[in-house]
């Protein structure tokens, strides 16, 4: 009896703390790989980790990770939704209408659906143009490329990756005619030995050069071993591969747009918005080239890099061609975000065909 | 050696290593289900050789003390499933499951200091005489150490299990527990063993993956393969040499599908991505057709000498 009375005063006592130092807001991530993955994943959890200490007691976060598409998806986001979660960053692509589903349910629930575009009166997306990184990679991969085979990783076949190939094919093309890209998709975001056994694949067949569209830094570990082969960063910095193999990177920044959108739920003021930001805003960015690119290569890289920041370039600029050779862009043409965020066609001069 | 822009020494020396990982965990777990036990926690004990493998490697710059050291942790690990369900009588299905989720954990923890380090790779030994022959010298006898170990472990458990008295009452156990156990055999003792060994041999597959295939660790980087495992020792029916055919075939597809996207071959790339998946649901269709094919009488079973 005794220790029944003591283990619930405990109990009580344990209720009335978390009701006294609960938060005001709880965000929940979901993830898609590990935070470990040091890629993708790891920059939204660095950017959770900035909404904590930016808010401290006010905001609670709760994350899970490697959360497989489809029915998996629903039922974490709905389990996170059902634990109180007031706004819930759902942060890969195939959450998109797993996301939809779920704020149908939950409509006093904010969700946050990134590299999406299905957006609703609860559901916000948010992207980065990292296209724009992609044609200063492309530029560096063109120049520093001596067999001209540039091979590259992709993971699905969506509109975000093949914006990203076009991009830095056409940048790599332009400063050098000759140049080839192989690409291998490997229908995954995260499996490291797969994404080493493509990238050895690649350099088997003489590629000099490895652009991924993965999360891991397996890659880089393959371009390593090979020993003359140049890589980039990819969603996160991969600096443990400086200075040689990897030679620059995109480093996507999410931390001012997490605080930013926790803020606004705190204030009462969040709107469904759709959010896509490059260099210029800062979410972004481009890591360190390194001194493995030669001077005057790193210099005209980090001139695109400041042209695309204040809006004087934009790497979608005609005349391009389409693969089939109709005509997309006229000479001095931008493309339109519509026609980039839907693209699922290669340009003018790369081999192979978008997978459906 | 080229066909179709493929250079076949490549291909294949790229295929052995590829499916090396998953031939080693699949091995052992064949042992472990032919006495009777299933355990489904085979990603969990990867993981943790994987870790383990690459620390000690790491810290001892000898990548050959990684591997001793991920076979070890392995064994430990399987130790927890075994101390559970063949003692307190736990299910081997839960259990396993849990196995894997404490060993994915685990790592992840473990593993922080150890992400982005380099790891020292292993060397390649050259056979005499036979790495000579053309082509088939620099394809299948210029590989490390892991890869021929691998090899003659599959010969060793085809040999013991089928040929040797040990693989005979490895048999009994786990075809029929209670006619073992009338025998005087140990069961549960046996049973114990054979999760061990089941747990030494993923730990060494892990860690080739942080070792050798890849090489570095990062958490979570096993990805399945575990799974993968558990599936080839259905696909070969329990028998040893067709788990080496079943790797050997689910990593070379893998890699040829790979190589065929990067030389731009015209197939669509749909096509040759699924390409593994349906050789093998192919393959084991014509085995429940035309082979003997059945499951250990024993396996998943509780087993109790009171019973």
């Amino acid at each position: 009896m005794k220790f029944k009375s003591v283990l619930s005063g405990v109990l009580l006592a344990f209720g009335f703390g978390t009701v006294a130092f609960a938060a005001d807001v709880k965000v929940g991530f979901v993830y898609v790989g590990p935070v470990g993955d040091y890629g993708w994943t790891y920059e939204h959890n660095e950017g959770r980790l900035a909404v904590e200490e930016h808010f401290g007691d006010r905001v609670e976060t709760i994350y899970q990770e490697s959360v497989a598409y489809g029915a998996d998806a629903e039922r974490v986001i709905n389990t996170m939704a059902m634990q109180g979660a007031d706004l819930i960053f759902t942060t890969s692509f195939g959450y998109m209408d797993p996301t939809i589903s779920a704020a149908k349910k939950f409509p006093n629930v904010k969700f946050e659906h990134a590299t999406g575009f299905k957006l609703a009166d609860n559901v916000s997306t948010y992207s980065g143009r990292f296209y724009e990184g992609r044609a200063i990679q492309g530029h560096i991969a063109g120049k520093m490329t001596k067999t001209n085979k540039i091979g590259y990783i992709g993971s699905y076949p969506i509109p975000e990756v093949v914006r990203g190939i076009n991009s830095a094919y056409l940048h790599a093309k332009k400063v050098n005619p000759d140049v080839e890209f192989n690409i291998i998709w490997i229908y995954t975001w995260f499996d490291p030995a797969k994404e080493a056994d493509a990238a050895k694949a690649l350099i088997d067949q003489g590629a000099d050069v490895i652009l991924q569209h993965t999360d891991s830094t397996a890659p880089q570990a393959a371009a390593q071993q090979a020993g003359n082969v140049i890589s980039f960063g990819q969603a996160s910095d991969m600096a443990d591969y400086k200075p040689f193999p990897r030679v620059s990177s995109i480093i996507d920044d999410w931390a001012p747009y997490y605080i930013a959108r926790t803020q606004a739920v705190l204030d009462g003021t969040w709107e469904s918005t759709a959010t896509w930001d490059g260099i210029g805003p800062g979410m972004v960015s481009i890591g360190e080239i390194t001194d493995a690119v030669p001077a005057d290569v790193k210099a005209e890289a980090l001139a695109m890099r400041d042209a695309i920041a204040n809006g004087t370039y934009h790497p979608f600029t005609g005349p391009i061609k389409k693969q089939d050779g109709s005509d997309w862009l006229a000479a001095g043409e931008t493309a339109d975000d519509g026609t980039l965020l839907g693209m699922k066609f290669y340009v003018e001069g790369l081999t192979g065909k978008v997978p459906e | 050696m080229v066909i179709f822009g493929i250079d076949l020494v490549l291909l294949i020396s790229a295929l052995m290593i590829s499916a090396t990982p998953v031939l080693l965990a699949a091995i052992g777990e064949a042992v472990v289900e032919k006495s009777g036990v299933l355990n489904l926690g085979v990603e969990g004990m990867m993981i943790t050789g994987a870790v383990i493998g690459f620390i000690f490697a790491v810290n001892t710059q000898t990548p050959i003390y990684g591997f001793i050291c991920a076979a070890i942790a392995g064994a430990l690990l399987s130790v927890m499933f075994a101390v559970l369900t063949q003692y307190i009588m736990s299910n081997q299905v839960a259990t396993g499951l849990g196995l894997t989720m404490v060993g994915l954990g685990l790592s992840a923890l473990i593993g922080k200091p150890y992400e982005g380090i380099k790891s020292p790779t292993l060397s390649k030994i050259e056979i005499p005489i036979l790495s000579d022959i053309p082509v088939l010298g620099p394809m299948i006898f210029s590989h490390d150490a892991i890869v021929y170990f691998s090899v003659i472990l599959v010969a060793t458990v085809a040999f013991v299990i089928s040929k040797t008295r040990i693989g005979l009452v490895l048999r009994a156990v786990g075809e029929n527990q209670e006619a073992a156990h009338a025998l005087g055999y140990k069961v549960v003792r046996i049973r114990f063993l054979a999760i061990m060994f089941g747990g030494a041999t993923a730990g060494i597959g892990g860690a080739y993956i942080s070792l050798a295939r890849v090489p570095q660790w990062t958490e979570g980087m096993t990805a399945g393969a575990g799974w993968i495992a558990l599936a080839l020792v259905v696909f070969a029916s329990w028998k040893p040499w067709r788990v080496l055919l079943g790797a050997y075939l689910f990593g070379g597809i893998t890699v040829l599908q790979l190589n065929l996207q990067a030389i731009g071959v015209a197939i669509p790339v749909e096509i040759l991505s699924m390409s593994p998946y349906l050789v093998t649901i192919v393959v084991l269709v014509g085995i429940s057709l035309f082979g003997h094919h059945t499951a250990p009488g024993s396996l998943a079973r509780p087993f109790h000498a009171s019973q």
